[in-house]
């Protein structure tokens, strides 16, 4: 870890409200896409030299999705500048730029919303805190609107429930259809659109990987275990974000997944065509590339003739999943119209459609299909982040909250040792890692680290309190954005892992005399 | 006076109803393309029911979020929502039996309201980062509505006015039978100050009482596995 050109900020006995510090994240700022990587997606190239050109885009999209999205409208309207959102942005909270409060960066919208679609921001701009849309205005949104994971903590405590992860998502909409694209974003989307996956992976690497794992867990167990891909006829199509194929510590839990198909003798494939759950396109607020991105997977499961589909750990990538590729795709239950009943008669109805990992392994472990070693876990002394897309924007199992309950429920199946984080910091309440919705790149490492601030915190907590030593997720970018910033905070970079990951230390393959 | 205030009246009557109509038949219209309630979420229809009733009594989200806009809001919001109630005398005859039984509590509800938006607006000044979003319409709007508390408070405890004359000229308004009004300043103030909340009601943050209905992450089910949701200009998609 090189010397970092910025403070980090010092953990508190007491946490209380920072002082704010204006313009304290001013200069944050992501690389800018260049023309290759916009273009390649569909987007205009690069801004348009007449302002006037960029500006006339920005606000005829502007009007175009105020009126595409109720949300949107609604929540430029609805803010009363209460109050109650303005201390519960980890952003806020790591840096203390007053621009980090949720309602303040939904204002860099309103106050554009205000002058161009109210008629008192028209007659008396002053008043109401509008103003025109600038050059300055546009980059003050690309700066700030990178500077939110989308994870919808604000949202919890608003009356209204404005949701300031809409607003940044319309923003970056908005940025990019005038040619002002974030360049990790989009590279990634250019990624997945052009081979499949967020990594790049083509199919050949893919095997490759798959095979050297059989071989590793050959060697660890004397167990045959398959890592299947592009298998037709297989009965659940299993759909993981590209990092569990190569990352650490994500690929312990692919690992993990391999074990319990196994253990529990149903057959499986992974799809190199259709080898990745997340989505990009949530993150840019970009319907269509989002439907473009996830149609990779209805395409495979007809392909491939799959009875069940299954998606991996990751948090965005879950909440695409659950709450939008019924829309998206089709895939869901009981659906009446010829474009969802096509994939939807083909699917096995006695499943949730997509399926969580978490549920598919709580549900076996419930029906007793599963059994486990606990003690192999012995050495860890486990606490649970709860992501904030599956925390705040997905379910898992049949009642409200079963997201927060599976995971734990089979961490505490798997293992001895369990304690949660201080209350406030954990489930509905949950703070994101800091590397969430679009910011996992390495020109935006201070807003990183300091948007893990509030998790770094709890977790202080528990470690000095109770010695946790494991910190598990079901996020992959949560993985990869701990493993990165704790050691910032003086913490070993290990110290991050998957829930399946503990499965996999546990779980009995069964064919082992 | 009498003329001027009956003019003021018809024309704030009619943009708040045409306003208020057009917004709320403008966020009705609007498609919600994405399930994004923000969960936990109740999965169907009478827990969403039942969720929005918390919301718009209790303030349930603002009370997990700060404790004294919470108290100070909550206040404001019910002593408005008495005082209210209570006024209905003026539009009414006979007045209703359970009108006439709560107009003895409607009138210290006054105190609550006012009370409730002071304390509001003391947060604007006194908490740095209510200070830093607060706009001047912010402190108007506070400022409007205390000035009808109090100008309202001040006629029923200090200075009265002809309140039987006084509800002849509204019932004469609805009649389009244009009756008197009593000159009295506080009156005067009240309801040109009551006039100007309705003209500006249609188009500022006051839509955020239509608004919290319309919320999508609070108004939608959890539902998406079991249900399509499908907007219009996304079923367009599909068929392209
Ligand atoms: C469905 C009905 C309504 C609900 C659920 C509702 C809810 C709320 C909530 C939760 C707040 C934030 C907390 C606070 O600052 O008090 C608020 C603020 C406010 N409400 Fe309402 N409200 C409703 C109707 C109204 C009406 C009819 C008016 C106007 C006459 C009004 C005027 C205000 C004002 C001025 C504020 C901002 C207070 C400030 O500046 O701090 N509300 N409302
Ligand atoms: C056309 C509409 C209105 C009329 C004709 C009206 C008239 C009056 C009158 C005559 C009084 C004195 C009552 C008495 O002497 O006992 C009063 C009191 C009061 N008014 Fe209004 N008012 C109107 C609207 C409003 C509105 C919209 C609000 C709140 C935002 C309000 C708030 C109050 C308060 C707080 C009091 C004192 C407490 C009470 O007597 O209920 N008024 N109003
Ligand atoms: S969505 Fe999350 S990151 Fe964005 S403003 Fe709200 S709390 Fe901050
Ligand atoms: S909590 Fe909601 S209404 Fe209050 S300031 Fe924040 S966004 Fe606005």
């Amino acid at each position: 870890m090189a010397a970092p050109e910025f403070k980090i900020p010092e953990y508190r006995e007491f946490p209380t409200v920072p002082a704010l510090v204006p313009g304290a994240m001013a200069h944050s700022k992501p690389y800018i896409a260049n023309e290759k990587v916009q273009e390649g997606i569909g987007l205009p190239a690069k801004l348009a030299d007449d302002w006037q050109v960029t500006h006339d885009k920005a606000i005829g999209k502007f009007g175009e999705l105020l009126g595409k999205y109720r949300s949107l409208k609604v929540f430029m309207d609805s803010c009363v500048h209460c109050g109650s959102c303005t201390d519960k942005c980890h952003y806020f909270i790591g840096t203390g730029d007053p621009k980090n409060m949720p309602v303040a960066r939904q204002d860099l919208m309103r106050s554009v919303y205000r002058r161009y679609f109210t008629l008192p921001g028209k007659l008396f701009p002053k008043l109401v805190g509008a103003r025109d849309l600038t050059k300055d205005v546009l980059d003050e949104w690309f700066s700030y609107f990178w500077q939110c994971s989308e994870c919808r903590r604000c949202s919890v405590f608003c009356p209204y429930g404005i949701d300031t992860a809409e607003v940044t998502m319309a923003a970056r909409h908005i940025l990019d259809s005038v040619g002002y694209g974030q360049k990790y974003s989009n590279e990634i989307l250019a990624k997945v659109n052009k081979i499949g996956n967020n990594l790049g992976l083509p199919g050949p690497a893919l095997e490759d990987t798959l095979l050297g794992l059989e071989e590793d867990v050959k060697e660890e167990t004397g167990v045959d275990v398959r890592y299947p891909l592009d298998v037709k006829g297989a009965e659940v199509l299993l759909v993981t974000p590209s990092a569990d194929f190569f990352a650490e510590p994500h690929i312990e839990s692919l690992i993990g997944y391999g074990k319990v198909f196994h253990a529990a003798g149903i057959s499986w494939t992974l799809s190199s065509y259709a080898s990745e759950a997340g989505n990009f396109g949530l993150f840019n607020g970009d319907y269509n590339m989002m439907r473009k991105v996830a149609m990779r997977i209805r395409e495979q499961a007809l392909e491939l003739g799959v009875k069940r589909i299954v998606v991996g750990e990751c948090g965005h990538a879950w909440r695409v999943a659950y709450a939008f590729w019924n829309t998206l795709i089709g895939l869901g239950n009981n659906g009446n119209d010829p474009y969802s009943v096509e994939l939807q008669k083909q699917l096995d109805p006695r499943y949730k459609e997509p399926s969580h990992i978490c549920e598919f392994t709580w549900d076996l472990i419930q029906q007793g299909r599963l059994k486990f070693d606990k003690e192999a876990n012995d050495s860890r002394i486990i606490t649970f982040h709860d992501s904030c897309n599956v925390a705040r924007g997905s379910r898992m199992g049949d009642y409200p909250g079963g997201q927060f309950e599976i995971p734990r429920n089979i961490i505490k199946a798997v293992a001895n040792k369990f304690v949660d984080m201080p209350s406030a910091t954990i489930r509905e309440t949950t703070f994101c890692c800091g590397g969430g919705g679009g910011v996992l790149t390495d020109d935006l490492i201070e807003l990183r680290v300091k948007g893990a601030f509030p998790r770094m915190e709890a977790l202080q907590h528990v470690v000095e309190n109770n010695g946790v030593n494991f910190m598990a997720t079901i996020c992959a970018i949560c993985k990869a954005q701990f493993s990165k910033v704790l050691p910032y905070y003086g913490f070993n970079m290990r110290l991050v892992g998957g829930v399946h990951q503990l499965v996999s230390t546990a779980i009995r393959l069964g064919d082992e005399q | 006076m009498t003329l001027f205030f009956a003019i003021l009246f018809y024309l704030a009557f009619v943009i708040f109803t045409v306003g208020l109509g057009y917004k709320i038949y403008d966020f009705a219209r609007t498609p919600a393309p994405l399930s994004i309630p923000t969960t936990p979420a109740p999965t169907t229809t009478a827990g969403v029911t039942f969720r929005m009733a918390r919301e718009v009594i209790l303030f349930e989200s603002l009370f997990k979020g700060n404790l004294w806009i919470w108290l100070f809001g909550w206040m404001f919001h019910m002593g408005l929502f008495l005082v209210l109630v209570r006024h209905l005398r003026y539009f009414v005859d006979p007045v209703w039996g359970w009108l006439a039984f709560i107009q003895p509590f409607g009138k210290y509800a006054g105190f609550m309201m006012a009370a409730g938006l002071a304390g509001l607006w003391a947060r604007r000044f006194l908490v740095e980062r209510i200070r830093y979003i607060s706009t001047p319409s912010d402190h108007l709007m506070l400022a409007m509505l205390l000035g009808i508390g109090l100008t309202g408070l001040s006629m029923s405890f200090l200075s009265h006015t002809d309140i039987i004359s006084v509800k002849a000229f509204f019932l004469g308004l609805m009649a389009f039978d244009i009756q008197p009004l009593p000159a009295h300043p506080a009156l005067f103030i009240h309801l040109s100050l009551v006039a100007l909340l309705m003209i500006i009601f249609p188009f500022s943050k006051l839509l955020h009482a239509p608004g919290v209905f319309f919320s999508p992450t609070r108004n939608q089910a959890d539902n998406p596995r079991e249900v399509r949701h499908l907007a219009p200009w996304a079923a367009q998609i599909e068929k392209s």
